[in-house]
């Protein structure tokens, strides 16, 4: 006669369960506490600006290309004249360009490259900012 | 059913290359839908007023300066300008410089006989990168963060220098210094106009790549008072070509062949 009696049943079904709750722990700890897309708060410049040198949804996803071509075509050719397609000149310069009417680094910047976990090393050398003497 | 033949086959082959062709049209618009609406390109140029040149160069006329203290403030003027930190006297291998002030048996080792003359011998001389038409720290980059511009300016592009040193090794001027140490808290006043480097990039002279590109002469030829030339090296015309035209001038290490475009008149 086979023994299909399984010893200690208790602890092994204790310990299971044990087990499970502690490997799933992340997932429902966590559960409905994803954090929120952050929020920016754009300067009295910038809101009086309305619009960046792009669109906002391509600025959005593809500031850090532009300012790639920016980098490149300044320190490589010369160029630093950027004009857009609403025919708009601007400066190529990330401080005196970009941080001019995003002068609230913390609450426009870094919110959102803290959110995705990103850390541009742009304020390493760039000031981040210029109008702040220092 | 259709018999197979060289002929069938060369007929459906015909009609549809027609039908490709035709379709074209279709094609271009299926393509073009990704990139949107119907946006013109932008445009990236140089400034109406950004100076050009085939060859910068430099002529500094050494006569004109006394003393250690009148090349003061022209070193002043760039570092101040391009935020070069000013390290601790002590620490000499930390120093960073793009201009600095040395004697002529250091600047020019090649050429300072045993003896030199008295007046020679206490002058002041001014060194700085002499951004040579046969560059040897561009060859040495390994990162290509070193390049010669179109216009001859030897340009560092901090984003892309690793830091190796490499082109330290290679300059045989001394032009070229490290950052030992994040420069930024050894910057007196912070320039705003102008990014600071970092913690492990070399930098150098620039010529004032920033200024051309407005239309301004470098930093140290405009608080020289008319001591340093500044122009086109291939243009016959230039002022600083009249001046080597009508002077006796010498070049820093000359014979390795790196063709420094900055002259001094002794």
């Amino acid at each position: 006669m086979a023994n299909n009696k399984m010893y200690d049943k208790g602890k092994i079904v204790a310990g299971l369960v044990i087990f499970a709750v502690m490997i799933t722990f992340p997932f429902w700890f966590n559960l409905g506490k994803a954090a929120p897309a952050p929020e920016l708060k754009l300067t009295e410049k910038a809101k009086a600006a309305k619009e960046c040198v792009l669109e906002k949804a391509e600025m959005k996803a593809g500031h850090m290309q532009l300012l790639d071509i920016w980098r490149e075509k300044v320190v490589r050719e010369g160029s630093r004249e950027y004009v857009n397609t609403k025919g708009k000149t601007y400066q190529m310069s990330l401080s005196k360009t970009c941080l001019d009417c995003h002068s609230n680094k913390a609450e426009f910047c870094d919110r959102c490259h803290d959110y995705a976990s990103v850390n541009p090393y742009c304020w390493d050398c760039h000031i981040d900012n210029p109008k702040e003497k220092k | 059913m259709m018999q197979s033949s060289r002929r069938n086959f060369l007929k459906i082959a015909g009609l549809s290359a027609v039908g490709i062709s035709g379709a074209k049209p279709v094609l271009d618009a299926f393509a073009a839908e990704g990139h949107g609406d119907e946006r013109t390109e932008f445009e990236i140029r140089k400034n109406e007023k950004a100076l050009t040149a085939q060859q910068w160069g430099m002529v500094i006329d050494t006569r004109k300066f006394e003393s250690a203290a009148d090349l003061e403030p022209l070193i002043e003027a760039c570092h101040s300008l391009h935020n070069v930190p000013h390290i601790d006297e002590n620490k000499v291998r930390h120093e960073v410089k793009w201009i600095w002030e040395d004697e002529y048996k250091h600047v020019f080792p090649t050429l300072a006989g045993k003896f030199v003359d008295e007046r020679t011998e206490h002058l002041p001389f001014l060194a700085l990168c002499n951004h040579c038409e046969n560059p040897p720290c561009v060859r040495a980059c390994p990162t290509k963060a070193t390049f010669k511009r179109e216009d001859g300016i030897v340009l560092m592009d901090f984003h892309r220098c690793i830091g190796c040193r490499f082109c330290m090794a290679a300059c045989p001027y001394g032009s070229r210094s490290f950052n030992f140490k994040d420069p930024r808290p050894f910057i007196k006043e912070r320039n705003p106009e102008f990014p600071t480097r970092m913690k492990g990039v070399v930098e150098k002279c620039n010529f004032c790549a920033e200024r051309l590109a407005v239309g301004k002469k470098p930093a140290c030829v405009e608080a020289s008072n008319g001591a340093i030339a500044f122009g086109d090296m291939n243009d016959p015309e230039s002022e600083v070509r009249e001046l080597l035209k009508s002077n006796y001038t010498i070049r820093r290490k000359k014979g390795l062949g790196t063709e420094p475009a900055v002259y001094y008149i002794v």
